[in-house]
């Protein structure tokens, strides 16, 4: 942390900005991809409870599994989205 | 057998054809079908650049469908709670794969950074809004839906 304020200290402005914006960025993305991560464990938890008890409903179960964790994992596709337009 | 007194993650395993595989293959049809409009819609507001980041984030979509399906079906062959695990740190490793695919091509004379999101971001959602209209409408799994005579 004091390397990191050592560090902006001898940044000049836009320099400062850009450093700014960059670690803005990762904190955005490393922020929007906690959310998905406890979804998707908790889906799956979910879905393997099913699967174990009604193993003949498997199937649906898993294409639904399948879509929903595709779905969740949008929200961290759009945290590095940003990340990309705004950190690199 | 309609339900397990016992279950164990652990030890179940599901044989049998894997649903995620097909999922993926209709999604990468459908994205075919979607391609050139969305390739299209980048050309108008970052010109060939856009056609080139467009054609790049559709791949990488792609692609990461077909490593969470392939993921999902090796793995359920195995064991639920392999999968299950799998599963997790999967999504830790494709997130780390495009965060490295992005990485690797962001200072390209050909890329488009604002094309490449917003194409990620349609493109997944697109496609999955696409293809779960169609698995909610069939009632069952592709591999489940019911042919014409």
């Amino acid at each position: 942390m004091e390397a990191l304020s050592a560090l902006v200290a001898e940044l000049t402005g836009d320099e400062e900005k850009a450093a700014a914006a960059a670690s803005s960025a990762g904190f955005a993305y490393g922020l929007a991809a906690i959310g998905p991560g406890i979804g998707i464990g908790y889906l799956v938890g979910k879905s393997v409870e099913a699967m174990a008890r009604q193993p003949e409903a498997a199937g649906m179960v898993r294409t639904t599994m399948f879509l929903g964790i595709a779905f969740t994992e949008a929200l961290a596709l759009i945290g590095f989205v940003v990340f990309i337009l705004i950190g690199l | 057998m309609t339900m397990t007194d016992n279950p164990s993650p652990i030890t179940t395993r599901l044989d049998g054809e894997a649903p995620e595989i097909q999922v993926s293959f209709d999604i990468l049809k459908r994205g075919a079908y979607a391609s050139p409009v969305i390739v299209a819609v980048c050309a108008v507001f970052a010109g060939l650049d856009g056609v080139f980041s467009a054609l790049y984030g559709m791949a990488l979509v792609l692609v990461n469908f077909f490593c969470a399906a392939g993921l999902v079906a090796v793995t359920a062959r195995i064991s639920l709670g392999l999968m299950m695990g799998a599963v997790l740190f999967g999504y830790i490793a494709r997130l780390g794969l495009i965060f490295l695919a992005v990485i690797l091509v962001r200072d390209a004379s050909w890329i488009s950074l604002t094309a490449l999101g917003l194409t990620i971001i349609v493109t997944h959602l697109g496609l999955l809004v696409w293809e779960m209209r169609y698995v909610a409408a069939s009632l069952a799994y592709p591999g489940l839906k019911p042919r014409r005579q």
